[in-house]
């Protein structure tokens, strides 16, 4: 069975561009809304230590996410630091 | 979803309503106030369970009135404040809708305003913080970009008042000039929208496609992210091990500064006050019978002059709160804690509402509706009451200078904010099974900006004034109530065994006596339940004394420093004060929560300071402490 690599999989500096939400409707819309859908580009910045969240970047926006759910998203093309 | 009947509202005749509609963290409040002034005020709207902010304008003649909607992300989102600005859209009749939108995020902004032209509602994009887009390396075509969406759009800069005459002009042309609509008896007047979600859904297929448009038409995005300055302090404020201890650091920093600056300032505004009652005061009532001389001088000007002098240390909390806050320091606290939070089974979130809670409760709760999962929401508003919040500072910066040497006090200070943190995770830790949640978080993290000194003298202001706002109301109350105690039946003498103070502090003796509360702090505490402002007035009315000083003396005289300690300990960790349990009450819609949330503050205030006193009673007795 072929692994889809993850937005959580990604290390600092990495970019590269989403490919699927496998999120619920209401957590769909939110990362939507703060431009995470599939077809974007997005960076990691770091990580937070003790499992802690992931500092990303996409357009013109930084978030934060928690790995947990950056686990949801699926990404293409893993690329070197942009 | 349901869609209650909601009765329809409009405006008197001639005035327009215009709703300010915006995401988070675009600066829409800020244009709210900068166009409105101080003019704002709570409206209370039907079929909303929530309170809007609202301004009456005068647009050239035009009379209108200015609501500020919650800010959202998505017209058809799920969480609480978009389901607010729904039921508001589809409940008022609307003349004018004005859309923020922060310029230098207008790649996935431009959403929100495109929505809201697929409701058909008539608009005006303003595209704010244009200076930060402009150094960011983010050019918009906005005239090309009105031209395509239909509807005006305008770069503004709110915080730095750059463009605001534009966007007055603007409304003014949007409401149909100063006269109002060109021929009123064919124009219709507006309607409200029944349903907004079918027209949101058909359109929902073309957005992606629209914006990407409109984008290409109208707006260049820079190649790389330039804001240099937010990368390296990230660097540095966000490190993976140096972020928290910068963090607490940084906080300790700034709770130093407020005392060096606040505590000489708090100490002579309390002589003067003093210093005006006994010298002009006190020669200009002595002509009334003693006992209302006594209910003015010694009940209501001791009661409001003790807190008065507290206000500048109040003030420059609120100040430096602000600073943080603008800066975007609180959401990146949000991003270091989350780690740690989530192990109480709370999150980043909870984390800052707690800190925002070190003001004022109050606001902090109101913040927990950014929470969709109800089991963290409830879990948060759970330990938000445990902030050490700017009321009961006051009491404890009191009793500290009492009763300890500064460099002491400063440490029982410290202690206080510790255990406020301690009695929040033992809450989370011990609760959380019965809160779950999995909700997901997912926060922005705007750049870092500095904030003008205008406008957090304004906010530090305007914070300052509601508390005083409160604290008067209920000090009023308060201190007339205990100075009746202490003075009734007539003829005891003040506050005695007697008194019907006295009496309700021996009745409360066998709960209260055992963790070194005597009855005269009983009264105090009693009365701090209603707000922790009343305390040091009614401690101000029970001693009789009115200058700070002079009071710390008589209440030192009276009480030992375990009693003091273990009194500090209760009025931190009992509930706050009602408005914080009314709140409670109508956020969570639960009776049983708000009853359970109150009765687990008394026990565990009760065991805390039960704990203490007895502890440090038998070390004393064996010798060991002083």
């Amino acid at each position: 069975m072929r692994t889809v690599p993850l937005l959580a999989d990604l290390v600092p500096g990495q970019s590269a561009t989403i490919a699927s939400l496998a999120a619920d409707s209401g957590l769909g819309q939110r990362l939507a809304a703060l431009g995470l859908r599939p077809g974007q580009r997005v960076e990691l910045l770091r990580r937070a230590s003790w499992g802690g969240p992931l500092h990303l970047r996409v357009g013109m926006t930084e978030l934060m996410l928690r790995r947990r759910d950056a686990a949801r998203v699926g990404i293409t093309a893993l690329g070197g630091a942009a | 979803m349901s869609h209650c009947q909601s009765p329809i509202w409009s405006a008197p005749a001639g005035q327009a309503t215009v709703a300010v509609l915006g995401m988070p963290n675009t600066g829409k409040s800020t244009f709210f106030s900068q166009l409105t002034g101080s003019h704002a005020h709570i409206g209370n709207w039907p079929g909303l369970t929530v309170d809007l902010l609202q301004a009456d304008l005068d647009l050239e003649g035009r009379p209108a009135q200015l609501v500020d909607l919650p800010g959202i992300y998505d017209l058809r989102g799920h969480s609480e404040d978009e389901a607010v600005v729904r039921r508001f859209l589809e409940s008022t009749p609307i003349d004018l809708v004005v859309v923020i939108l922060n310029a230098s995020q207008i790649d996935r902004q431009l959403r929100l305003a495109l929505q809201v032209r697929q409701l058909g509602l008539p608009a005006l994009l303003l595209l704010n913080m244009a200076d930060e887009a402009r150094r960011f390396g983010v050019v918009i075509d906005a005239e090309h970009l009105g031209a395509e969406l239909g509807l005006p759009v305008l770069l503004v800069s709110a915080k730095y008042r750059r463009g605001l005459a534009q966007a007055r002009q603007a409304m003014v042309r949007q409401l149909g000039g100063a006269s109002g609509p060109a021929a009123p008896g064919v124009a219709a007047p507006p309607a409200a929208i029944p349903l907004l979600e079918p027209l949101l859904e058909a359109g929902e297929p073309e957005l992606p496609g629209r914006m990407a448009a409109l984008l290409a038409a109208a707006v260049s995005l820079p190649p790389q992210w330039r804001d240099r300055l937010t990368r390296r302090l990230d660097g540095l404020l966000l490190h993976p091990w140096l972020g928290l201890p910068l963090f607490f650091l940084a906080m300790a920093l700034m709770f130093q500064v407020i005392y060096a600056i606040g505590v000489p300032l708090q100490e002579a505004l309390g002589a003067l006050l003093d210093a005006f009652g006994k010298g002009v005061l006190t020669p200009l009532l002595s002509g009334l019978p003693p006992f209302l001389k006594g209910f003015l001088l010694d009940g209501l000007y001791q009661g409001l002059g003790t807190v008065t002098a507290f206000l500048p240390v109040i003030f420059l909390f609120f100040l430096a709160m602000g600073v943080v806050e603008d800066s975007g320091y609180l959401s990146r606290a949000a991003y270091l804690m989350d780690a740690f939070m989530e192990r109480l089974g709370l999150d980043g979130r909870s984390f800052v509402l707690a800190l925002m809670g070190f003001g004022c409760n109050v606001p902090a709760i109101l913040g927990t509706r950014v929470m969709r999962s109800s089991g963290l929401r409830l879990l948060s508003m759970l330990i938000i009451p445990f902030s050490l919040c700017s009321a009961r500072l006051n009491v404890f910066l009191f009793m500290a200078a009492a009763f300890f040497p500064a460099r002491q006090g400063g440490l029982v200070i410290f202690g206080l904010y510790l255990m406020s943190f301690a009695a929040a995770i033992v809450t989370a830790l011990l609760f959380k099974g019965r809160f779950n949640s999995s909700e997901p978080l997912v926060l922005e993290l705007p750049p870092y900006r500095f904030p003008t000194l205008r406008q957090m003298l304004n906010r530090a202001w305007a914070e300052v004034r509601h508390f005083w706002f409160w604290a008067r109301r209920f000090i009023v109350f308060g201190v007339v109530a205990v100075w009746l105690l202490n003075n009734l039946p007539l003829g005891v003498a003040p506050a005695s065994d007697a008194s019907l103070s006295g009496q309700l502090g021996e009745l409360l003796q066998p709960l209260l006596g055992p963790i070194g509360i005597n009855p005269k702090l009983t009264v105090a505490l009693v009365f701090g339940f209603i707000a922790k402002e009343i305390v040091l007035g009614g401690l101000a009315v029970i001693y009789g004394q009115a200058d700070p000083a002079a009071l710390g003396r008589a209440v030192a005289a009276d009480v030992s420093w375990t009693q003091a300690v273990s009194f500090m300990l209760f009025t931190l960790l009992y509930t706050p004060c009602l408005s914080t349990v009314a709140v409670i009450r109508s956020e969570s819609k639960r009776l049983g929560f708000t009853v359970f949330s109150v009765v687990w503050s008394f026990l565990l205030a009760w065991l805390v300071s039960f704990g203490f006193f007895q502890g440090a009673s038998l070390l004393q007795q064996l010798g060991v402490l002083g």
